[in-house]
């Protein structure tokens, strides 16, 4: 073993096959003896005061067990932000309070004012409509740049402005970025608006809040990306249970893409009502109420310039930004305008100067947090895309201005203050060409032509930070948390294992991909080993799956557990075949002893540690059973080269994508299907965004698209064939398994070539077009057209 | 959802007799009327379900006339044969669950400014049969969500003269998938017939001007002067009053095309 099964081998994910046959245990799935249900009442305007709450009628009606409001909370803490960031002037950031349920004032359409906990759903929702609510309408704060104007009113009327803060980034950069930009020989400049998302995750969030008397335990089932986290921050800050008496089950959840590794007001709610009622209560959300309480994401708004020598060497970028807070800040959401965003602005270019201006914004709307990549595609996209503009400003070919300029000696100190380990941006793109055929370009562009459609080819590159990250890093730069991650490594007598870790597999396939790394490591077939996750009773505190982290930093905590045991195994196996310890070897689990012939099967040991019979007791304890908890040196760094060919009907103005081919560099690979799933799932997202997706406020705060007749989702027809390939690998050099991770990268690779893509067509067709904002919709592509 | 009876009714008789009750609502294949009720935007004591009324079901052609009745699911009548425009037409509604659950006669009755049978209706010059009466295709749509329908009247069944040619072009709304713009083109004994739905503020309508441009000599460049006034066209987020104007342009264009 496990040639087939090891690492390496594109083993099929095993827990499809519960999956797959419905037999997944999601929360929803979850009922217990005698739960309640709640209903949450919402505000339907963007910004109203609360005059008074009559719920008196509600409360006689039929099956109402009790109706909360923000005035039951009042005693409570407010929903926690896990970041605080410093502004350019040394401050700390604007933080509001955000309320369990709202108390004073209603912030956003959606923002929950009342909690009907009744006998079942329908009862619990009749009594919300019996509540009396006198709410008087607020103007709305919606566009950021007016929400900063002197005379707007203001979300949250205890701060002094609707500025979260003004972040730059790096400061000291800040003269010498503008000095170079004002002498440069060309300087491109580009606005643009990163649109906001909505994650739509394909399972809704759910909550369920138990509370045992006899014990004063409680436990909430919750929709998570991060039980410890959600463990941490509600019952620390919010409800001030502590955590031995606080259970927090994740069990299979269905997508999170970000929007579940945050705290919400509804987790907390089913915890304090359950003991405040003393009756389970359920919250499953409606899609309707997802579209309004889940965190959405990105929603910047750039104005980016790139400064160039006259032969096209980057001299410096500067960007200035408004980033979209919503009415009250999310867990992470001060760090994905920031941190997540301005250290990526040097992508894979060795551009010497770079000042990143950050405005983040309160509005009267949902609030806004990481969804799939957080920062890096807001970064991603207008470098790429300014490069693009600037390759067609100076007459240069798209792909040699980007060549010019990559970074190609590694480790690299960008001046963003982070270090590339490894990389190599030439290989990416060189397989890229090769795979995309872009030699026959012209000839597709011939034939689409002769079909009435205009052909584009877009390409880029792209770098994220993943793996996150190193915890006294993070923790300068304003997390309120570490960010390491944990794994126990549990032997059982007869040689099958149980891991433990705190990462959280939510489509990810981890209980396939880490299985591979261990029975590589120890030689026994990976089906000896399970994972178990998502239950903060059974696994070491860990800090869960977003930011491309799981192998990265929970796969290396499973290493680090994983050598420990095989250390201790091994002084077992010295003892049993009666030599030194250094001359144990271990391989296709089985100890032997070097020089010889002798020796002893991996069974053999494991039933030795727990019937120590034969064993050196004096020296070594019995039991097979390790912890490590890893905590990264680095971020790790993926990078690559994508391509994107486009038709445009000329007539509609609606895009097909024809073909799409991503050369990614992942460092070493474990299961190179599931990393397939991974770039295809996050390339559909890509182009979600870059075509399809889009959340939009009405003037007034409200959501137009608060539903799938008006939000568009990406469907299979929408999304090419791919051509995926990670062959070029430079494994990253501060991990034990020279992973980078490769969840978000088709998410951050794949607006910007779905958009160069766009823009090129129509260059091509003789149009004065620079950029269109996302998404790219038959109508706006058809306006763009016309002017 | 507010808390319903269903009635069951195997006759037309009997279900005429049970939509007598003011709080009771037919209900066809449910693909639009559930979803209100599940959002709690209508609140009738009573549904009365068409879908096992036998005599509402099932397609025939007599005399080059394609009978549909009411009930029949929009699946089936893309199945069908005689009239190839629409059964493509019926064959791009929704998806799967939608084409089988869904029903004409629903579709008809709900008269949605984005649907797609309105256009077929009108465009070949059909007629709704009800339990009490038939109605002219001019006759029947009378505006967004509005019909010639009275309360409690049921479309039985929908006549339609088999053109001799037809096409039915729609262009898709990005997230619903609905027509943002679709035109039907029919040339019918009586001359060539062009609706357009999806576009209007006043829900579908035949494009005259077409006709009559298309009278004179059915190629697509007959519509080269023609323009539609895009002031009572709908403008939304999926686009704008003069991109939808556009679009019937293109897609009348293309229907015409298609038919060749
Ligand atoms: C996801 C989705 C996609 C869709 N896409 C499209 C599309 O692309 N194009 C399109 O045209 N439509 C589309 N539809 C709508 C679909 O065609 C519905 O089936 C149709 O609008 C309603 O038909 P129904 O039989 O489901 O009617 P119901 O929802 O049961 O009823 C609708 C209304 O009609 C009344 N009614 C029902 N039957 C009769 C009758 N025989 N006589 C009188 N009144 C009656 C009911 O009382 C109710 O008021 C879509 C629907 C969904 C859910």
């Amino acid at each position: 073993m496990p040639a087939d099964g090891g690492i390496g081998a594109s083993t099929k994910r095993r827990e499809d096959v519960r999956f797959l046959t419905g037999n997944g245990n999601y929360t929803d799935d979850i009922n217990a003896n005698g739960q309640a249900y709640v209903y949450f009442l919402r505000s339907e305007m963007a910004h109203a005061k609360i005059n008074s709450i009559d719920t008196s009628d509600a409360e006689k009606m039929d099956g109402v067990i009790r109706i909360f409001t923000g005035e039951d909370f009042v005693e409570v803490g407010g929903v926690p932000c896990g970041w605080e960031v410093t502004d350019r002037f040394g401050n700390a950031m604007q933080e509001p309070r955000h309320p369990i349920l709202a108390h004073g004032k209603a912030r956003h359409v959606g923002d929950p004012i009342c909690a009907v906990v009744a006998e079942t759903l329908e009862q619990a929702r009749d009594a919300a409509e019996a509540i009396e609510l006198d709410l008087e309408e607020l103007p709305a704060v919606i566009d950021m740049k007016s929400a900063l104007a002197e005379d707007s009113p203001k979300v949250h009327d205890e701060l002094e402005s609707n500025l979260c803060y003004d972040w730059g980034f790096v400061e000291e950069n800040r003269d010498a970025v503008d000095e170079a930009i004002k002498n440069a020989h060309h300087v491109t400049t580009l606005e643009l608006r990163n649109n906001r998302l909505i994650a739509n995750p394909m399972e809704p969030r759910v909550a369920i809040g138990m509370f045992d008397r006899t014990t004063d335990e409680h436990t909430l089932y919750t929709t998570s990306q991060n039980p410890h986290v959600i463990r941490l921050l509600m019952g620390a800050f919010v409800l001030g249970i502590p955590e031995h008496k606080l259970r927090v089950i994740s069990p299979d959840v269905g997508g999170g893409f970000g929007t579940k590794i945050f705290h919400y007001a509804e987790e907390a709610f089913c915890t304090f009502a359950a003991k405040a009622v003393n009756r389970p209560v359920k919250w499953t959300c409606s899609r309707s109420e997802a579209f309004v309480s889940d965190a959405h994401g990105r929603d910047h708004v750039t104005k980016i310039e790139l400064a160039m020598d006259e032969d096209g060497n980057f001299l410096a970028v500067r960007t200035d930004t408004h980033a979209n807070m919503g009415a009250y800040l999310s867990t992470f959401a001060p760090s994905v305008p920031t941190w997540l965003h301005g250290t990526l602005m040097a992508g894979n270019y060795k551009t010497p100067l770079i000042y990143v201006n950050v405005k983040a914004v309160f509005t009267n709307t949902v609030p806004v947090d990481a969804y799939r990549g957080a920062g890096r595609p807001e970064a991603s996209f207008q470098l790429e895309r300014v490069i693009d503009k600037a390759a067609y400003e100076i007459g240069k070919d798209p792909i040699e201005l980007r060549r010019q300029n990559f970074i190609t000696e590694f480790p690299y100190a960008t001046p963003v203050a982070v270090e590339y380990d490894t990389g190599d941006y030439n290989a990416t793109m060189d397989k890229m060409i090769e795979i995309a055929d872009l030699a026959g370009f012209e000839k597709r562009a011939a034939e689409s032509a002769d079909n009435g459609k205009l052909r584009g080819l877009g390409v880029n590159c792209y770098i994220e930070a993943c793996g996150i990250a190193p915890s006294n890093l993070v923790g300068q730069l304003g997390a309120r948390a570490g960010l390491y991650e944990s794994a126990t490594v549990r032997v059982n007598a007869t040689g099958s294992i149980s891991v433990m870790t705190g990462s959280h597999s939510h489509g990810q396939g981890h209980e396939t991909a880490f299985p591979q790394v261990i029975a590589e490591m120890i030689g026994i077939d990976p089906s000896q080993v399970d994972i178990v996750h998502g239950d903060t009773s059974k696994v070491p505190m860990g800090m869960g799956t977003y930011g491309s982290r799981s192998l990265a930093v929970g796969g290396s905590a499973m290493v680090r557990a994983t050598e420990k045991i095989i250390n201790k195994a091994k002084k077992i196996a010295a003892h049993l075949m009666e030599a030194s310890e250094g001359d144990i070897e271990l391989k296709d689990g089985q100890f032997t002893v070097a020089g010889t012939d002798k020796s002893v099967a991996w069974g053999d040991v494991t039933l030795a540690a727990y019937v120590p019979h034969n064993y050196p007791l004096e020296d070594l304890e019995p039991g097979l059973e390790e912890t490590a908890f890893y905590d990264p040196a680095n971020f790790t760094y993926p990078s690559g080269a994508y391509a994107c060919e486009v038709e445009v009907d000329p007539e509609t103005g609606k895009v097909t994508i024809e073909r799409f081919s991503a050369a990614d560099d992942f460092g070493n690979i474990v299961n190179p299907m599931i990393v397939d799933g991974q770039v295809h799932g996050g390339i559909g997202q890509g182009i979600g965004q870059a075509l399809l997706e889009q959340a939009v406020y009405d003037e007034d705060g409200q959501l137009i698209s608060g539903s799938y007749m008006d939000y568009a989702m990406p469907r299979a027809d929408d999304v090419p064939f791919y051509t995926v390939d990670h062959s070029c690998q430079t494994p990253c050099t501060h991990n034990p398994l020279g992973v980078k991770g490769c969840g978000e990268a088709g998410a951050i690779g794949s607006p910007p070539a779905v958009v160069n893509a766009v823009v090129d067509a129509l260059r091509r067709a003789g149009q004065d077009i620079t950029h269109i904002d996302m998404p790219l919709t038959p109508s706006r592509v058809w306006q763009a057209m016309q002017s | 959802m507010y808390a319903f009876d269903v009635e069951t009714p195997s006759s037309v008789a009997e279900a005429v007799a049970a939509l007598k009750d003011e709080e009771a609502t037919a209900l066809g294949g449910g693909q639009t009327l559930i979803p209100t009720l599940k959002q709690r935007l209508a609140a009738p004591e009573k549904l009365v379900s068409l879908s096992g009324i036998a005599e509402m079901k099932g397609i025939s052609t007599d005399g080059g006339v394609l009978t549909i009745g009411g009930a029949t699911i929009h699946a089936d009548v893309a199945a069908q044969g005689d009239y190839p425009a629409l059964a493509a037409l019926a064959g791009n509604i929704g998806d799967p669950a939608v084409r089988n659950r869904g029903t004409i006669g629903g579709s008809l009755a709900n008269n949605d400014p984005s649907a797609c049978y309105p256009a077929a209706v009108l465009g070949t010059g059909a007629t709704i049969v009800t339990n009490t009466r038939e109605i002219a295709a001019d006759d029947y749509f009378q505006g967004m969500f509005t019909t010639a329908l009275e309360e409690g009247e049921i479309i039985t069944a929908v006549k339609f003269p088999i053109p001799e040619a037809a096409s039915y072009q729609k262009f898709d709304q990005p997230a619903s998938r609905f027509a943002l713009v679709g035109v039907f083109v029919a040339k019918t004994a009586d001359g060539v017939r062009v609706a357009v739905t999806g576009a209007s503020e006043e829900g579908v309508f035949r494009w005259s001007e077409a006709e009559t441009a298309l009278n004179k000599e059915f190629r697509s460049d007959a519509l080269m002067d023609l323009n539609i006034n895009a002031m009572n066209m709908i403008g939304d987020l999926h686009g704008t009053k003069e991109y939808r104007a556009h679009l019937v342009k293109v897609m009348t264009r293309r229907a015409i095309n298609a038919i060749g």
